[in-house]
């Protein structure tokens, strides 16, 4: 019988802990795929952060180090360093990297760092039980803001994409979605070319997926899947917001 | 070898080098800047790699990734930074790394003063960050001796897997002094088996982590970490005596306090007062039993701490000597220490009131 699909190499066999209808599993995935299909899971090493995605370092193939929260990309910056010939990502949430790990994330695009932030915003502290993100929504419900985010009380809804293709060490910065078979191929197709930038020497790299959290969101799975569309993608559009690769091969034409 | 002079915090880092750490990572502070300086020029020579952090707390995460790797790698900062760096010593000492970090005190606290001081003893012994952890503490009173332990530092972090702090002061870092280059003795050392270097599809992956989520292996976890820490204890403990042999008061200090206390003790036996000084070179593990021993085996009436703070290490002495001996203390914070005319003093008054 012909094996049709199956889990990604690039993956262990641990079973995850995500919530029904959360959409990390689904970025695990296109992650895992994307080192198989490049052949860099012996070559590559990863930077769980501290929140939904804490656990990453069971559920990747490849060597994983476990980071302080939101100083996944310093932990990066370092291994990096020290292995210049090796891929490295953090795989970080909206708290960890757009809240309490602002200066390393910042820094480290500044920089031109070769690594890869796979950013994983889901406007919503997820591990901790549906605290305020700086992603949150104005309007929307937390734990933290029961009568929703307000802008005079919380400020505006953080765009980390838009903020770090101001940098010219950004080498490259998307934002998708994973909600659909077409947005979920498209998602992989953006991971694989933030790897393949940062192993050609590009710079620093991130691809921000907007991704589900039907827990805290107090939605259904399928409920959560329109909600992201409807209400997240208005306040972050989709797009490539950063492609100096391409800059420079326009310029050398 | 002929001796050299050396600039305190230049000569850390060539320490460093000596001992082949190739990754420093920083963030300037004053009164340690020629640390991070030195290294910004050095490192090139050896293909190493010098970074300047955005922060101290990237600087040491930084640190973290690196050792991670396999790397032997080192931090600076002064006290303020190193305030800043205790999250990341917590997480460096819970997934077992190597590190290597220097801590030239300055007067406290908060932005305190950019002078000498010994007021973070409580901090680099008892730990600032969270969690049953144990970092070396090695004090060095003098270049050659900060030199000496630097190199050795390096080989006690990748034997033991934990984070070793040089704790010197301001004083160490600003002062040149002679120094000859030695090699500290051999150690087998076990090989990094455990480092994030990519699996090459020839084995498991590693993982370095400090979250062990199920109560029982944090607990585990723990009581693996106490068993190492009591082996560092029974093998890693240092300190000096001075003029003890016969000395009635005893003083006890580390780093430059300690050297203006042998000051004090030669000047008291040229007055026919007989003092002696117990210097700790290791303040994590403590010679506790050493000093205990050296308080109570000759004829010493009481003893004297002296420390550049309002009296931190006191504690440590107090239970090392567990009310066998008088203590008095001697010292002050903020950037200011004893002069010798002080601690003479301290000694004559601690000995009438024997």
């Amino acid at each position: 019988m012909a094996v049709v699909y199956q889990r990604s190499k690039g993956l262990t066999e641990t079973e995850q802990h995500f919530c029904p209808g959360c959409t990390h599993g689904v970025i695990h995935k296109l992650v895992a795929e994307v080192m198989e299909e490049l052949d860099i899971i012996g070559s590559t090493v990863g930077v769980a952060s501290v929140g939904c995605s804490a656990f990453a370092y069971n559920y990747f193939a490849c060597d994983m180090q476990q980071a302080a929260h939101g100083r996944a990309p310093a932990v990066a910056t370092g291994i990096k360093r020290v292995h210049p010939d090796l891929a490295v990502f953090t795989y970080q949430g909206d708290g960890d990297l757009a809240a309490i790990g602002t200066a390393e994330i910042v820094h480290a695009a500044m920089r031109g760092e070769k690594i890869t932030a796979i950013f994983v915003n889901n406007a919503i502290y997820g591990m901790t039980g549906g605290q305020m993100a700086p992603t949150t929504l104005l309007g929307q419900k937390a734990t933290t803001a029961p009568l929703g985010r307000q802008k005079d009380l919380h400020g505006s809804p953080i765009r980390m994409a838009e903020m770090l293709a101001t940098l010219d060490g950004c080498a490259y910065a998307e934002r998708v979605m994973v909600t659909d078979p077409a947005s979920i191929a498209k998602a992989k197709r953006a991971i694989k070319k933030a790897f393949t930038l940062q192993l050609a020497g590009a710079g620093f790299t991130m691809v921000e997926l907007l991704s589900t959290c039907p827990t805290n969101w107090g939605l259904s799975p399928v409920e959560a899947i329109g909600w992201l569309k409807e209400n997240l993608v208005p306040c972050y559009p989709l797009g490539v917001y950063a492609d100096r690769a391409e800059q420079k091969e326009e310029a050398a034409k | 070898m002929a001796k050299e002079l050396w600039k305190g915090n230049e000569a850390v880092a060539e320490a460093a080098i000596r001992a082949g750490c190739r990754y420093f990572f920083g963030y300037p502070i004053t009164p340690q800047n020629e640390i991070p300086e030195y290294f910004a020029r050095h490192m090139p020579e050896h293909d190493g790699v010098f970074l300047q952090a955005e922060s101290e707390v990237a600087a040491i995460n930084m640190a973290y990734g690196a050792a991670g790797s396999g790397a032997r790698v080192m931090t600076s900062s002064s006290s303020p930074g190193i305030s800043l760096k205790q999250e990341g010593i917590s997480y460096i000492a819970g997934a077992e790394l190597p590190v290597v970090i220097v801590n030239m005190m300055r007067g406290g606290p908060g932005l305190g003063s950019i002078a000498p001081g010994q007021s973070d003893y409580f901090q680099a012994t008892r730990g600032g960050g969270n969690g049953d952890y144990r970092t070396v503490v090695l004090a060095p009173a003098t270049i050659q001796e900060m030199t000496d332990l630097t190199q050795e530092a390096f080989d006690i972090a990748d034997l033991y897997r934990i984070p070793v702090l040089v704790l010197a002061d301001g004083m160490i870092g600003q002062m040149m002094e002679a120094v000859e280059w030695k090699k500290p003795k051999a150690r087998k050392l076990p090989a990094k088996g455990w480092a994030t270097d990519g699996t090459k599809g020839k084995r498991e992956h590693n993982i370095i982590n400090s979250l062990f989520i199920d109560p029982k292996d944090c607990t585990q976890h723990n009581q693996n970490l106490q068993k190492k820490h009591d082996l560092i204890t029974q093998n890693e403990i240092r300190f000096e005596e001075y003029l003890t042999d016969d000395a009635e008061v005893l003083f006890v200090a580390y780093g430059t306090t300690a050297r203006i206390c042998q000051s004090a003790a030669i000047k008291l036996r040229e007055a026919g007062v007989k003092a002696g000084v117990f210097r700790p070179i290791s303040l994590w593990p403590y010679p506790e039993k050493e000093l205990y021993l050296c308080a109570n085996r000759g004829c010493v009436k009481t003893v004297v701490c002296a420390e550049m703070s309002m009296g931190q290490m006191i504690d440590d002495v107090k239970i090392a000597l567990n009310g066998s001996k008088p203590v008095r203390f001697i010292g002050s914070g903020g950037g200011t220490f004893p002069t010798s005319a002080e601690l003479m003093a301290a000694a004559h008054t601690a000995l009438e009131g024997v």
